[in-house]
């Protein structure tokens, strides 16, 4: 290994946790402009040009304000439940493919910070290490209304995960790599044909979906958050910084979730013309990505709350059996076909 | 040139360590820029502006902790589909073992019959039913 490689990957890491916290950032206030739009009204547009330093003064406003720490909650796990949830999820990024090599300066750069055989396991594991810092999060403030936040929260999580591991088998069985540069190569050609959301996995598409807008406790699924019956959920206690870094989780959540579904489902950062020009595909992946938040945030504003019995049947009765399903009929497809 | 192998897993240290030093900072921020003037009705728990009735150590409904019993027996499930969905492909376009890819298929779906067994037995009992 060489000084260069080194290098190129520490390089590669502070601009993609850079891009990924300034996407947060303006995540949030696109959210707010489009559910604005979508209620007739417009939405923070106070703060530059179209608010577009909104996400400024919203950090400089978390930075300034007081620190509480609630005197009967339980000091070390406190601090730590946030950083738990923060820390994994910045550096699940890192294996995500988000574009072809390109040449620049005669070397050849890879559009992915690092790729492994087990790529896909490893981000797998690091979301569900979110789940501890839901759980120490309700627990650790000592309030009645985050423990029962926190309680659901991961109660939910984990019945969730369970359906969006599933989901994914399908799509393991036809790329056959869990490294995620082998499963977008193995989607190429066919003029978009082979992505797999079209070759074989809607179905596990549809449940990967569902599943992933559960995982980042998205509305239909945000009964952790609840603000009609739970005030905050988990992070009820927490002011400052503290809040901000639960909420760019949830976000950084949100976009690794959708870049996932890209990379697994719809052919990652394939589209026309690629071959002839590598730096088409980083738009393709952004354009993609986009699309996957835009419906996320749609879905906000469209969707009611669902009851705990419901949230849980549903994940158990009906998510579940279907991801099973969706591997049955994936193995016995690829069985005949071969 | 992309390196291959392990050294390939060095990215996931050296991205720790930069998540860790940045949580740590957002931390340490408002330490330094907010001013801090504690109460003791600011540091009382949250409780809509009433007194805090009693503390939140309270038992909770034990369907959570059955929940989270199925969750363990499910993921162990995963945790045996994921290697056997990756090698799954690589047996069939093996001609050495042409003769075991039934088998390979079909011992993964006795399993997984198996644990829908399970779940229906789970379910069967009740553990989604949260107003019993």
């Amino acid at each position: 290994m060489t000084t260069d490689i080194l290098l190129e990957w520490i390089i590669k890491i502070a601009v993609v946790i850079g891009i990924l916290l300034t996407a947060v950032a303006y995540l949030v206030l696109i959210e707010r402009r489009i559910l604005g739009f979508i209620q007739l009204r417009v939405g923070p547009n106070r703060v530059g040009p179209f608010g577009l330093l909104q996400p400024a003064a919203d950090g400089l406003k978390f930075m300034f304000k007081e620190d509480i720490i609630p005197l009967t909650a339980n000091k070390f796990l406190y601090v730590l439940a946030p950083t738990l949830i923060l820390v994994p999820a910045l550096m699940t990024f890192i294996v995500i493919p988000y574009g072809d090599s390109i040449t620049i300066f005669g070397r050849t750069i890879p559009l992915h910070v690092t790729r492994f055989d087990v790529g896909l396991l490893y981000l797998l594991a690091l979301a569900s290490i979110g789940v501890y810092g839901l759980a120490l999060a309700g627990w650790s403030s000592n309030n009645k209304y985050s423990l029962i936040g926190g309680l659901r929260a991961s109660a939910q999580m984990i019945s969730y995960e369970l359906a969006l591991g599933l989901s994914i088998v399908g799509v393991l069985i036809q790329a056959g790599s869990l490294d995620l540069v082998k499963i977008v190569e193995a989607q190429g050609g066919w003029y978009g044909l082979k992505w797999h959301v079209f070759y074989f996995q809607p179905l596990g598409y549809l449940v990967f979906f569902i599943a992933a807008l559960a995982e980042t406790n998205r509305i239909p699924f945000d009964l952790p958050e609840a603000e009609a019956e739970l005030v905050a959920g988990y992070h009820v206690e927490y002011s400052s910084m503290k809040f901000a870094m639960f909420f760019m989780a949830e976000y950084a959540n949100m976009i690794t979730s959708a870049s996932l579904g890209t990379t697994l489902f719809w052919g990652g950062w394939m589209g026309p013309g690629v071959e002839r020009w590598p730096a088409l595909s980083l738009v393709y992946f952004i354009v993609k990505v986009a699309i996957f938040l835009f419906i996320f945030i749609w879905i906000r504003s469209t969707m009611p709350r669902f009851r705990y019995d419901q949230l849980m049947r549903f994940g158990w009765k009906v998510l579940l059996p279907l991801a099973l399903l969706n591997i049955v009929i994936t193995a016995t497809l690829v069985l005949i076909t071969s | 040139m992309e390196p291959s192998g392990t050294v390939n897993y060095l990215p996931i240290l050296i991205v720790f360590v930069v998540a860790s030093t940045l949580a740590a900072i957002i931390i340490l921020i408002p330490q330094l820029l907010a001013r801090s003037r504690p109460t003791t009705t600011k540091l009382m728990p949250y409780e809509c502006g009433v007194e805090p009735v009693g503390t939140a150590r309270e038992r909770q409904s034990v369907k959570f902790y059955l929940v989270a019993m199925v969750f363990l027996l499910f993921d162990i499930e995963a945790v045996f589909l994921l290697p056997w969905a990756v090698v799954f492909p690589q047996v069939l376009k093996d001609p050495a073992y042409s003769s075991l890819k039934y088998v390979f298929y079909g011992e993964m779906m006795v399993f997984m019959a198996v644990l829908l067994v399970g779940l229906v037995y789970v379910l069967r009992k009740g553990i989604l039913e949260w107003n019993r």
